[in-house]
């Protein structure tokens, strides 16, 4: 606190930032032309990272933060937020990112986990974090730990929407089934979602999270984004699906279109039209469970 | 009365939260159709440049400059502050604003998301509140026909030409209706000088 009680990092300036960016796209990006490309058709953030999921995914090995060179030229490169992952647990990693300036740090699952137990203290950081959650009880454990963001996970790098619904559905159905409880009904709530009571009272009485819900793992088409945000979600992640597509400036111009106007079906008709190859894209049961991403995270 | 809130990206229905609690007839406007009608619009936080794209594609600029002639008043928050303003200092190339306000916006001028911060602001006729300002630009200059309302260290925050109001900072994400208050019952219906 200083003259007229001025705070930076307060839980309020980190939630507002992922406020300011509903309704939009945030967009995997490799390099600074792909960055340009990103904010050029209209997205409300870049996640800056060395590969996007699907080739982390056909590579294998370890997953890391990437290199603070490409971070830096991306930083250097848009005016637009620019997000970074660290792997989970990896408190150091977050600490690198924020001293180079990110907006957002995004503790995921796309990377390789630095801790089978406990995730980063993400309120002793001034950035914001947001964190992955296939579910209410996981979403509620990464706000307790100080997440200003959730994004449901889906399945990154499989161009394919079928685990981004489940999860989105799980989530809505959690909050739907917490609303119905009596209030004594709520200790043994918080026992099963393993969560911290005060917040699982909270989305009781709200029916709805304490901070902003994006969707993530698997958006490839305007149709996709679309239908996330009809299930209800915030605003959408679109990893691989641009990048890994034929024509990835129109195809990113799009999805940010079908995000505004989600229940235009019309409009998304004309947006949807000759937008070239999408990505391949992954059936699931072809993932080994092993091999799952969204399984990462406590 | 109805006010409208562009709803193309951003803090869109946190104001139309804060005007239902006022009592005021809220609306999410998506197309430039929507506008007919409304005494009012909020051009919300968000990304200025998503924003100024969406309101390109889909034709927004010069209905909502025919609106506020035909007296259809203006607030801009954050992100919409910018869109006002006649001219925008460290803007992505080719991004437009309405030109509207007698005003110079510096984006980003307050810095990245870990400069962010919030603090208690003088804002006139509304007296001290609290103001959350993210990634904020600020008001480098206030032409004659501006008037300013609020600063933060020595930087314009908030400023008001007639029926349009600037602020860089964020009254929807504090629950503190004044301001909200202050544009429905100051600024709403009364014509520029």
């Amino acid at each position: 606190m200083t003259e007229n009680n001025m705070e930076i990092g307060t839980l309020r300036v980190k939630t507002g930032l992922a406020e300011m960016l509903k309704g939009g796209v945030i967009m995997d990006v490799v390099n600074a032309e792909q960055a340009r490309i990103a904010e050029d058709a209209g997205a409300v953030a870049v996640m800056a990272l060395e590969r996007v999921p699907a080739d982390i995914r056909a590579v294998g090995g370890v997953a890391r933060m990437a290199d603070p060179t490409i971070v830096e030229q991306i930083v250097g490169t848009v005016s637009i937020p620019v997000m970074a992952k660290c792997r989970i647990g990896h408190f150091v990693e977050a600490q690198i990112l924020q001293s180079l300036g990110v907006d957002f740090i995004d503790e995921s699952e796309v990377l390789t986990p630095a801790d089978d137990k406990y995730h980063v203290d993400k309120e002793a950081f001034t950035v914001p974090f947001v964190c992955g959650a296939k579910d209410l009880g996981e979403a509620l454990r990464r706000i307790a730990e100080g997440a200003a963001m959730v994004r449901t996970k889906g399945e990154p790098g499989t161009g394919n929407i079928i685990e981004a619904v489940r999860h989105m559905r799980t989530m809505t159905d959690g909050i739907a089934w917490l609303a119905g409880l009596r209030s004594e009904q709520v200790y043994d709530a918080a026992k099963q979602l393993q969560a911290p009571v005060e917040l699982v009272r909270w989305v009781r009485e709200n029916r709805k999270l304490p901070v902003v819900n994006f969707s993530a793992g698997g958006i490839a088409t305007p149709a996709d984004a679309a239908l996330m945000m009809q299930l209800g979600c915030d605003g959408v992640f679109v990893g691989s699906g641009i990048f890994k597509s034929g024509d990835p400036a129109k195809r990113a111009r799009a999805i940010v279109e079908a995000t505004t106007h989600f229940a235009d079906a019309e409009l998304l008709a004309e947006v949807s039209r000759n937008l070239g190859e999408p990505m391949v894209g992954i059936d699931i049961s072809q993932i080994p469970a092993a091999e799952r991403m969204q399984e990462r995270g406590w | 009365m109805r006010i409208g809130v562009l709803a193309l990206q951003g803090a869109f229905r946190e104001h139309i939260l804060m005007l239902e609690t006022l009592g005021v007839d809220a609306v999410p406007v998506r197309l430039p159709s929507q506008l007919a009608d409304l005494v009012g619009l909020i051009i919300p936080g968000g990304e200025s440049t998503a924003i100024s794209k969406l309101m390109d594609t889909y034709a927004f600029f010069d209905p909502i400059r025919q609106h506020h002639q035909a007296g259809m008043s203006l607030w801009g928050t954050c992100a919409g502050a910018i869109l006002l303003a006649e001219e925008v200092i460290d803007a992505t190339p080719g991004q437009e604003s309405l030109r509207l306000m007698d005003v110079v916006a510096r984006r980003n001028a307050f810095g990245r998301q870990v400069d962010s911060f919030e603090t208690d602001i003088d804002f006139a006729s509304v007296g001290l509140y609290r103001g959350v300002f993210i990634r904020a630009p600020w008001i480098e200059s206030v032409g004659p026909s501006a008037e300013i309302l609020a600063k933060h260290a020595d930087k314009v925050v908030a400023a008001r030409q007639g029926d349009m109001l600037a602020t860089v900072f964020h009254p929807e994400l504090t629950g503190d209706l004044r301001i909200h208050r202050y544009f429905v019952e100051n600024v709403v219906g009364s014509q520029a000088r």
